[in-house]
């Protein structure tokens, strides 16, 4: 990952403060002119991951943060995204596409993470997300 | 609190033509107000046939999915019928990870919508 910026917040248990972070990173993506796809699928990611962390990860407990670090690079983006909540066993959500589960709420935020990422990983506890996207063209880009 | 009005509505014939105005449907205000404006075109107003417009909508989170789903099963609950319509790709690949295309009846167009409905 040549020149390489990285940047981190802590921010409030607040969805507008989730919104301005997303900004922050979307911009740092479209400084390094990142694919419109790319950017539609960080954006979509971001904003499910950081509501996560904020709604269910902190319970909206105004005492409670989540630090957000990303690292950008030509080739990828990195996020972080940690609250102060219990964590969740990511194996315990539904599969929302199963047929019991079509018309439930719930687990559709994390499969789009997973479909729009490269990589989607929680640490043990749950409470830490690493999301990485590797850029659409970066293959094109090394011959 | 109602708050902003966030679809259009036009009348063809006897379906209702709902066009979100927002590019994003992603803020949880936002979200909530959209499904209660959703939600009383068929349990305030009665409203039958369905068609939610797209056209404009260049984002839509997980949250929003399930305001969709809710609707769809008031408007069935009322013996009545939704379609989607105007999707745009990306979007409907949002539709499409989650299998949500299964559940709802999508359509290219508006003109396609109407037709037989």
């Amino acid at each position: 990952m040549a020149n390489i910026e990285e940047f981190e917040e802590i921010i409030p248990s607040d969805t507008a403060a989730g919104r301005e972070v997303q900004e922050r990173i979307i911009e740092s993506l479209e400084r390094r002119d990142f694919a419109m796809r790319d950017v539609f699928g960080v954006r979509l990611a971001l904003e499910e991951a950081l509501v996560n962390a904020i709604k269910h990860g902190n319970r909206m407990d105004p005492d409670k943060t989540v630090r957000v670090n990303w690292q950008v690079c030509e080739t990828k983006v990195r996020i972080v995204i940690e609250d102060q909540g219990e964590g969740f066993d990511v194996n315990d959500v539904p599969d929302p596409t199963e047929d019991e589960n079509l018309e439930k709420p719930g687990g559709r935020g994390i499969m789009l993470m997973r479909s729009f990422m490269n990589l989607i990983e929680y640490n043990d506890s749950g409470n830490c997300l690493t999301l990485e996207k590797v850029r659409e063209s970066a293959d094109d880009s090394d011959d | 609190m109602s708050g902003h009005r966030r679809l259009d509505i036009e009348e063809v014939g006897d379906v209702t033509i709902a066009r979100f105005i927002d590019k994003k449907i992603l803020d949880e205000g936002n979200i909530q107000v959209i499904g209660n404006q959703l939600f009383g075109l068929v349990e305030d107003d009665g409203r039958q046939k369905i068609v939610l417009d797209f056209s404009n909508v260049e984002y839509l989170s997980s949250a929003a999915l399930g305001k969709l789903i809710t609707m769809d099963k008031k408007v069935k609950a009322a013996k009545g019928k939704l379609r989607l319509c105007s999707v745009r790709p990306d979007i409907y690949e949002v539709f499409a990870i989650t299998k949500l295309n299964k559940l709802f009846n999508m359509f290219d167009n508006q003109e396609e919508a109407l037709e037989g409905f």
